[in-house]
């Protein structure tokens, strides 16, 4: 099992929801974060004192999913939280250790 | 032996006057007393809250609520005998003192005298609440309660009275003051300038980034003060009449001017218009146009607004960074900048010539007019400033002025309230 971690622009998380959801990803966590990488920040200015804001705010989708489906998880995150432009993100794969549904007591790929 | 008196006199009934008062006059009085006091809470308190940070907005609101209160007691036990109670040419005396011989029936002029004093109160309670923005973030809540009982027994109500007392020595030489540009905008500004010193900057200052937590609430809060102006304004014609009228009008045009004018210079500086920017310049503009406005038409009041825009924009943003105080909010360089503009200004547009409606002096040309306001400017900006710094000093003596640094850090609201203004 795999946990998928994608960092993606905040205006795509619908398409990427939408696109997820049709490859058959069941469940997601969503966190809302700031950060940056080779996109540059802003300069905010309040009577004459500028401030320069390098954190962009950005949201952290993360699934379980089972080794199979990943190739296509992949695929599709891609495809619908790209915008071509800089700061689009970056998707980060780990291996899952474990995964226990909390009602039933499942685990491993029925947990998923 | 004074107080015995005084005492005394409150077993007395008070004397009914022959003068009938005037429905109309008081009437638009208890208004404008409404309106000036709703300048002060919520106007004033949400324009300063919604600039500071959100760790600090409670604490803001809770200086200028506490404030309104304790100034509202001090100016019936003694606030308002020292300002208006006698005819001293620098101080109404203590016959006054718990509002002695003001009766239901007292007058005092066309309108109840109960309505004058309450008018003047609401001026006493929004000119100390003014140099808050001068310290958010760091003062101690018993140290400012403190410094705001001395300063309006002390530096508030004598100034009153010298410009607008019965035989106040600056009235006297025809200084031009209508609704408080000296007694208030000069007054808090300066005296904000001296806190800010005195206190010293904020941690971080002016490094780390502090901007307004929630500028929602600023804007709410200027509007409510460019409201409640009002009554701050054409409430001190202190009738219901034409000149409460022009001064309605020239406050308009001066406010919308001045913001305008800072919107205009901003955008050309910084390349954006900004809201910060835009209520600020009102702001200015309503600072401005206090000394005049009862005295300019609206063509010194257009003059008036725009150069009151222009001049605050670089008193608050060029002289600050030059300077390197940290007046948080800007009191110095909206309310005492804003006030001496206005206050010399005034003496320029109350020419009739200019459409003004006269001069207060006896020499009646515009130089000797702006001798009497730069007089009170003067005046002002030396006695405020020293008895301000001798006041801090007596307080840090006693009580300390500044929190401790880990309650700077952890923020007013937690560190002396015990409260958090957002709990989402």
């Amino acid at each position: 099992m795999k946990l998928v971690t994608a960092i993606i622009k905040p205006f795509k998380l619908d398409d990427v929801r939408e696109a997820l959801s049709e490859v058959g990803v069941q469940g997601m966590t969503v966190t809302e974060v700031k950060g940056f990488g080779r996109q540059k920040g802003h300069t905010e200015l309040y009577r004459g004192a500028e401030y320069v804001v390098d954190f962009l705010p950005k949201v952290k989708v993360e699934v379980a999913i089972d080794d199979d489906l990943l190739e296509r998880v992949l695929e599709t995150l891609i495809n619908s939280a790209k915008s071509g432009k800089v700061g689009d993100g970056k998707i980060f794969v780990t291996t899952l250790e474990e995964v226990v549904r909390i009602r039933t007591g499942e685990t491993g790929a029925e947990a998923v | 032996m004074r107080l015995c008196a005084a005492f005394a006199l409150l077993a007395l009934a008070p004397t009914a006057f022959a003068d009938d008062i005037n429905a109309g006059d008081t009437a638009w009085m208890l208004t404008a007393t409404a309106l000036v006091l709703f300048m002060t809470i919520p106007g004033l308190a949400l324009f300063y809250a919604g600039m500071v940070r959100s760790k600090n907005v409670l604490s803001v609101l809770m200086q200028c609520f506490s404030i309104t209160c304790l100034v509202t007691v001090i100016w019936m036990l003694w606030g308002y005998s020292i300002a208006f109670g006698g005819e001293g040419a620098y101080w109404g005396g203590l016959s006054k003192v718990f509002l002695a011989g003001v009766g239901v029936d007292s007058v005092r002029g066309t309108i109840p005298e109960t309505v004058f004093l309450t008018f003047q109160m609401t001026f006493a309670i929004i000119t100390p609440a003014l140099i808050v923005g001068a310290f958010v973030d760091r003062m101690k809540f018993s140290a400012l309660l403190v410094f705001v009982a001395a300063w309006v027994t002390f530096v508030y109500a004598p100034i009153a009275h010298w410009v607008w007392g019965d035989g106040g020595w600056l009235g006297a030489r025809g200084i031009l003051d209508f609704a408080g540009g000296t007694v208030v905008h000069i007054n808090a500004g300066i005296a904000g300038l001296v806190t800010a010193l005195v206190l010293g900057k904020r941690k971080g200052y002016p490094t780390t980034a502090m901007p307004p937590h929630n500028l929602s609430l600023s804007v709410i809060g200027a509007a409510m003060l460019w409201v409640g102006w009002f009554g701050f304004n054409a409430g001190s014609a202190l009738a219901a009449d034409a000149t409460a009228g022009m001064a309605m009008l020239v406050t308009q045009l001066a406010t919308a001017c001045a913001a305008l004018g800072w919107m205009v210079t901003e955008w050309i500086v910084h390349k954006k218009a900004s809201v910060l920017g835009i209520i600020t310049g009102a702001v200015a503009g309503l600072v401005a146009i206090t000394p005049a406005s009862g005295s300019v038409g609206p063509m010194g009041a257009l003059f008036i607004g725009f150069s009151a825009g222009f001049i605050c924009f670089f008193a608050s943003t060029r002289l600050k960074r030059a300077m390197g105080y940290d007046d948080s909010l800007d009191v110095f360089g909206v309310h005492c900048i804003g006030g001496i503009v206005g206050a010399l200004l005034t003496g320029v547009f109350c020419a009739e010539t200019l459409g003004g409606a006269g001069f207060g002096v006896e020499s009646a040309t515009i130089g000797g007019q702006l001798v009497a306001q730069v007089t009170g400017v003067l005046t002002t900006l030396v006695y405020t400033a020293t008895a301000t710094f001798i006041i801090l000093k007596v307080v840090d003596f006693t009580v300390g002025l500044r929190v401790s640094d880990e309650a700077e850090s952890e923020g007013l609201d937690l560190a002396l309230h015990n409260e958090t203004g957002y709990n989402l």
